[in-house]
């Protein structure tokens, strides 16, 4: 059964997207990366260390010719300035695509959907390719599809949280209420909660934290790989409806009484 | 020429355009983006785009990230 994945003419092969921060170093990233068989790795744009170009660049790690760098807007805490990082970040000439970040607040780092919608119809306008990070709201996925965001990517919990999906109807709802693509983003701690996002029909999933931070992140991205798989699988597949009661599943005929 | 470039001052040394700061500073024109005064100059403009005394000049890379910004940490109940 063949199951493609694409937004706006870009075909993407593996349904979980992986970031790159928070690892001990550039060959942990990469082994990683290796290890979650994505095709896509978000990146931050940060300023060039004049001082030490000794310093290795994660690029040297990350072949662009093998994944689909999607350059985010991390940081963001104005339009201004993740309108700023967008264009910085195409001009530096990896993609059009951009991880919509704008932050609306340090304690959890909800997005501030206002400022969001903003910059999706702004930076939509100029011709990126829009995935803004938003909260579990349809109505917000709604506006920010309308202003021409390519995919929403509705957090499950707050980033670094590894809370899980926490309103899995809310997501349901984005589902039915978008015909863009949806990509869980945040929130993701372990296997089951990838698989969970799957299996309500979310189109892929974006996990950093839940893979560098766990013990041994190599291990934890190859268990997200395949959670993804199973719940993609799983979602497919249709899975029973949830009853009180029990249903025998071996004939009561040739019984003997 | 006296600028200011990635927040810190800095003198150049025989720099008229893009390009020579890039070189000077020996970084590879490809997957940078410069921006002079807020501006962002287009890679094809690199060698001609002329530098002036007291420029404010941005050179950026892409580093590891997913989504996180100027985290704190919030451990205590709200009061």
């Amino acid at each position: 059964m063949e199951d493609r994945f694409i937004i706006r003419g870009i075909e993407f092969k593996s349904r979980l997207w992986v970031g790159t921060g928070k690892y001990r170093d550039f060959e942990e990233t990469a082994k990683a990366i290796e290890a979650s068989g994505t095709d896509v790795v978000t990146v931050a744009v940060r300023r060039v260390n004049i001082l030490n170009r000794k310093s290795p660049n994660l690029l040297d790690y990350i072949d662009p010719k093998k994944y689909k760098i999607l350059p985010n807007t991390a940081g963001c805490y104005t339009v201004e300035d993740a309108l700023r990082y967008s264009r910085l970040a195409r001009e530096a000439g990896v993609s059009d695509m951009v991880k919509l970040e704008v932050i609306g607040d340090e304690k959890t780092l909800f997005p501030d959907v206002c400022g969001l919608l903003k910059a999706t119809e702004i930076l939509a306008k100029e011709g990126f390719i829009v995935f803004p990070y938003t909260n579990d709201d349809p109505i917000i996925a709604k506006r920010l599809v309308d202003a021409g965001a390519a995919a929403v990517m509705p957090l499950g919990a707050p980033i670094g949280s590894g809370l899980g999906i926490r309103n899995p109807y809310n997501i349901k709802i984005i589902l039915e209420t978008v015909d863009t693509p949806v990509i869980v983003d945040a929130g993701v701690g372990t296997a089951s909660d990838s698989a969970i996002a799957m299996e309500l029909g979310c189109d892929a999933a974006l996990i950093n934290t839940g893979i560098a931070g766990a013990k041994d992140p190599v291990a934890m991205a190859r268990a997200m790989k395949h959670a993804v798989i199973a719940g993609r699988l799983a979602c497919k597949a249709g899975r029973i409806p949830k009853k009180l009661y029990a249903t025998a599943s071996s004939p009561l005929e040739g019984m003997l009484l | 020429m006296r600028i200011r470039l990635n927040g810190e001052a800095y003198i150049t040394g025989d720099v008229n355009s893009v390009d020579d700061l890039l070189k000077e500073i020996n970084v590879h024109s490809e997957r940078v983006a410069v921006e002079v005064n807020l501006r962002i100059i287009s890679k094809s403009d690199y060698r001609t785009y002329i530098l002036k005394d007291g420029d404010t000049i941005e050179v950026v890379s892409f580093v590891g990230g997913g989504c996180y910004g100027r985290q704190i940490y919030y451990t205590g109940n709200r009061v």
